[in-house]
This record gives C-alpha cells, structure tokens and sequence, in this order.
C-alpha cells in the first residue's frame, strides 16, 4: 500500500503537484492519467524518491519514506527510454541489483533466468541492449525491476517510445504478469485507452491534481467533471452538454425524437444537424454532423442502426442523448 | 542541388591534395629520413644517454599528468554537465584558458608565479625547485592539457543523461558504486579519447616546458626538447630526425595500446 499525504512539488512557478493526495492498495495495478504537464511522471518520481517533495508525506508499506533515499524504498522502476546499461549484458542488466546487494553469483544467475523467462527473453542472456529491439529492452528492464523483489514496481510511460501494435501487446502480457506476481504497481501513462486496458484503478491527474480516482467503469460511466469525461473516452458536445458519440441516438422523424428524448431527464434536447461524412470503421459508423448552431460533432452508431437510417452526406438528421446526467433509457437506441 | 562529375572529382582532389601536404607529406619525409639511413643507424642515435633519459623524462612526465588529468578532468566534467552552482560559466571559460594562450606565456607565467622572486617562489627555499626542475615542467604540462579530458568527456555526459544512474540508485546502488558501474562504463569512450589527447600533447608540449627546463641533455631535455637541441644547437639534423621518429613511434604506440585496451574491456 502506498499512501501520499499532502503532496507539493514546484518548479519555480509551476505547480507540478499541488496537495496531492492519494491511496494506492496493495496489489493493484493504478494508473496515473493525465495530459502532459499534470503532475503524474512528478508524482511517480515522488514516490521512487527521484525528486524531492516540497511538502507532504509519502508511506510505503506502513514506513514513511519521505526522507528516506531511492536506493532504501523497496522499489523498481521502469524508465520511459528504458534506461538499459549499454555496457553490460542482459544477465548484467537483470542482475544488477543482486549482484549490488553481494547475492551469490549462482543464486543471481538462477533469478536472472528465471525472471528472463518470466519476461520471455530466455536466450538472450548474452545480448546487449543494442541488440534487442524497444520492446524486448523495455521487458529486460522490467525484469531488471523486479529482481530485487520491490514492494512496488512503478513505470514511467513504460510503452511511451514503443510503436502501437508492440505497445497494445506488451500491456496484455504486463497485465498478465501483474496477474502473476501481485506486486503492488503503479503505472504513469497519458494513452487513455491503455489506462482503461491495463488498471484496476485510475487516477485522473490535471494540473498538479487529482481529478478523480476509481476503478476504469465508474470513471468512464460517472465521470466527476467535464475534464474526466473528456480525458478519459471521446465526447461529443451536443447543445452545449458532453456526451459519449455512442450514446447519441440518430433519427428521421424529428416527432420520434421528440417523444423518446421526453423520457430522458435533463437531456440536451433534440438537435436538427445535417450529415456531413459517414465513415465505417468495421462494426462501427462514425457519422460526423453539424448543428444548426454550425457546432460539429461525431456520432457513433452500429452498422445496423447506420443501414437503417441509409443516411448520406448533406441530408438532416435528428439527434437526442439517449444517456441524460440522471437518468438512462432503458429502451434500445434502434428505433427510428 | 546536383554537382558535375568534374566538380565533384576536382573537390575531391583539392581536398586530399590539401590533407597529403600539409599532413601526410611532412611525417612521410621525416619517416623516410631517418630510416633511410637504415635501421642500425636510427637505433644507434636514440640509444645515447641524452635519448635514452630524454625518453625516460617524457614518460615520467606522461605518468604523472595523466592520472592527475584523468581525476581532475572527469570531476570537473562532472560538475560542469550535472552541477548547478554559481560560476558554472566562469568554469567553463576557465577550462578554455589553455586553448586560447600561447604556451609560451604559460611559462613564462608560471617563471613569474614559482620562480625566484615570484609570489609561490618561497617554495625554492625550502628546497622544492619547481622552475628548471621536473615539478615545473610537470606543471607546465598539465596547463596545456588540462581541457583535453573535460572536454571529452563532458558531451559524453549530456549523451548518457541521467537515466541510467538513476536506475542504478533504484535498483539499490550508492553513489560511488553508480558511478564505477555504471557512469565510467558509459563514458570510457570520451575518456580514452581524451587521454590519447593528453599524451600526444604531453610527450609533444614545446613551447611552455622549454620555458621552465633547465634543459641541460642527459637530465632535464624532455624528447621534444631533445629533437629541438640535436637540430638547432647541435646541427644534429639525423639525430633530430631520429628523435623525432621515435616521439611518433610513442604515440602510435599510445593510439593502439587504448584500442587494444577497450575492446578486451568491452568484450
């Protein structure tokens, strides 16, 4: 369990982390999320002990660690570019730790290939950094990480610098060894599909605060304010309110609109916009659309609901929110 | 933009013609001298008293500089690239300061600093000579090539950043095990580098320890002041030749035994 208490870090005027406090459980995976420049990558060196506080209390595992150094916190971390030791070999990089705290040289190998296993690197003992590519770097140095049995492990945009389709994979498997190990993780990321993906928990961070902490279904669903519900999931702003694309329902009639809107509290109303491009992207159809107002926004809908309608550029449509801020339509959204 | 086959060829041309001459041309010619006389003869001439102690004087100086060099040149590098103090600026024109004077007029400073009269001139009394003595030429040396290390090695440290030693100090390093580790590991590069600078320029350096030796053959001509005498005082031209020979035999030698040396490190 890591609590922080209180937290202030600034750098001249800018307010990295203003009184940040935050409960990680033990045996989670929590996400930090947020834009560049909100405090979250400062937060995670925070609790590494790689910067120093201005105020505030960090405690790991019930021992307050605010003044206590980096190399005695019980952590591993995981740098954004890796931070391999170009010098040494993968079985030097893992084993680093060890072989610092003077573990037998038999005891270190045994870990380090058990752990080179763990990470799906087995083979590659006698490699150096230059010769793995970004994604097997990135597994060495966590496998460098949890050699020396952290209470926490925490990572630093760990799949920041990695292409998309090895950056969707290595956070399956992360999450598959998370499942495995049970160390307490933390997890400092600005992709909010990854947060999503990845954690139990996630905190919204913007400007130096917390936005909001909970699991990833109730901050999708009851977002705290207008920046949660932005950051976390695409919006769309329809007669002047946020709501999710997909909960926009489409129609013809502006009557059949009327009448279902009715049902749902505090909604927007009906909006009359006209079809500017219907893009299909496999079961999906994204229709981008413009309101009288001349404010645009995108919709999303399901292929059926999409042939149902048979809309094309330039015709009008109706459209309503089938989620209001209080209450939400049990009825299914096809219904044209 | 797209250049002619015959603009490109006489580039070229202009470009070498340029290196061979000024670079090649001159050492060649030395090379060819000395050893066209056969090789008997060469050894016989850098086998005399004055070579032989003229060598010993250049390596002993070689061997006191270049560790002082190597401890000063990485700290202050150090401090240079990861401090934040006050006079950061100042230190790094400071550094420069041996690049932009005359080596002349570091011995003659270092005459007016140390010598008889001078404001460090006390030391003479207490029977530490320093000017026409080894320390002086020692000191002279390490003047010269004092931004030879610092300055090799410094972008070797913005390069490497930090990243690396902060790993180190999660994983459970102290700060003097990070910076055996892992930091001199990371820089040993630049640091080779600079050291083959400080010899090449320690065994070579005229104009400042000319100033400050006694220069009297067989005890205090380092082999740079050896070719300098045999040419000049001696009208020994094959003598200097033969010398001179030889002070790029050394640094040939320096070059291949940092290579030799890195790559069984690095394997």
């Amino acid at each position: 369990m890591i609590s922080v208490t209180g937290a202030r870090k600034s750098y001249g005027n800018f307010a990295a982390l203003d009184d940040v406090t935050l409960d990680i459980p033990a045996g989670t995976l929590t996400a930090l999320l947020g834009p560049s420049g909100s405090g979250k990558s400062t937060l995670l060196r925070s609790i590494a002990g790689l910067e120093r506080l201005d105020a505030g209390s960090i405690v790991i595992g019930g021992q307050d660690v605010t003044q206590v150094a980096p190399q005695k916190r019980g952590i591993g971390f995981v740098f954004q570019h890796y931070a391999a030791f170009k010098h040494m070999t993968v079985r030097d990089n893992v084993g680093f730790g060890l072989s610092i705290r003077k573990r037998p040289k038999a005891e270190i190998a045994r870990k380090v290939d058990d752990l080179l296993e763990i990470v799906g690197l087995d083979g590659f003992q006698h490699r150096y950094p230059a010769q793995l590519s970004g994604g097997q770097r990135q597994r060495m140095a966590l496998a460098r990480a949890l050699a020396v049995d952290p209470e926490v492990l925490l990572l630093d945009e760990p799949f920041g610098a990695l292409d998309a389709k090895v950056r969707a994979d290595l956070r399956q498997w992360l999450r598959r060894l998370h499942d495995e190990v049970h160390v307490t993780t933390v997890l400092v990321t600005h992709d909010q599909e990854e947060a999503l993906d990845v954690a139990d928990r996630i905190a919204v961070l913007n400007k130096g605060r917390i936005e909001q902490v909970g699991d990833p279904v109730a901050l999708y669903d009851r977002p705290a304010n207008d920046f949660v519900m932005s950051f976390l999931g695409s919006v769309a702003r329809l007669g002047g309110q946020l709501v999710r694309p997909h909960d926009i329902a489409l129609h013809r009639s502006r009557e059949r609109a009327q009448s279902l809107d009715a049902r749902v509290g505090g909604s927007p109303g009906v909006i009359e916009a006209v079809v500017e491009r219907v893009v299909r992207l496999g079961f999906e159809v994204r229709v981008d659309l413009r309101a009288d107002s001349g404010e645009r926004f995108a919709a999303q809908v399901t292929r059926a609901e999409a042939d149902a309608l048979d809309l094309r550029v330039g015709e009008t449509v109706y459209a309503r929110a089938t989620q209001g801020p209080d209450v939400t339509e049990t009825e299914p959204a096809l219904a044209i | 933009m797209k250049t002619s086959t015959a603009t490109r060829l006489g580039l070229r041309t202009v470009a070498l013609g340029y290196l061979v001459v000024l670079l090649a041309v001159p050492i060649v010619l030395i090379l060819w001298r000395t050893l066209g006389e056969g090789v008997g003869a060469f050894l016989e001439s850098v086998r005399t008293p004055a070579a032989i102690s003229a060598l010993n004087l250049s390596l002993l100086i070689v061997a006191i500089v270049v560790p002082l060099n190597v401890v000063f040149g990485v700290a202050t590098a150090l401090a240079l690239v990861r401090g934040r103090f006050r006079g950061r600026g100042l230190v790094q024109a400071v550094v420069d300061l041996p690049f932009a004077v005359s080596p002349i007029v570091v011995g003659v400073s270092l005459i007016l600093l140390w010598g008889a009269g001078g404001w460090l001139g006390g030391v003479e009394k207490l029977g530490f000579k320093v000017i026409f003595g080894l320390p002086g030429m020692v000191i002279a040396t390490l003047f010269v090539t004092l931004p030879f290390v610092v300055r090799e090695v410094e972008p070797v440290l913005h390069e490497i950043g930090t990243d690396q030693e902060q790993a180190a100090a999660t994983l459970g390093a102290s700060s003097a095990q990070t910076f055996w580790r892992i930091t001199l590991p990371a820089i040993r590069w630049g640091l080779t580098y600079g050291v083959v600078l400080t010899v090449a320029r320690a065994l070579g350096e005229f104009g400042a320890v000319i100033m400050v030796s006694s220069g009297f053959p067989g005890v205090s001509q380092t082999l740079t002041l050896l070719v300098h005498s045999r040419y000049i005082d001696d009208h020994n031209t094959y003598g200097a030749y033969a010398a001179a020979t030889l002070l790029m035999g050394l640094a040939v030698v320096t070059l291949l035994l940092m290579t030799l040396l890195d790559r069984k490190r690095s394997t």
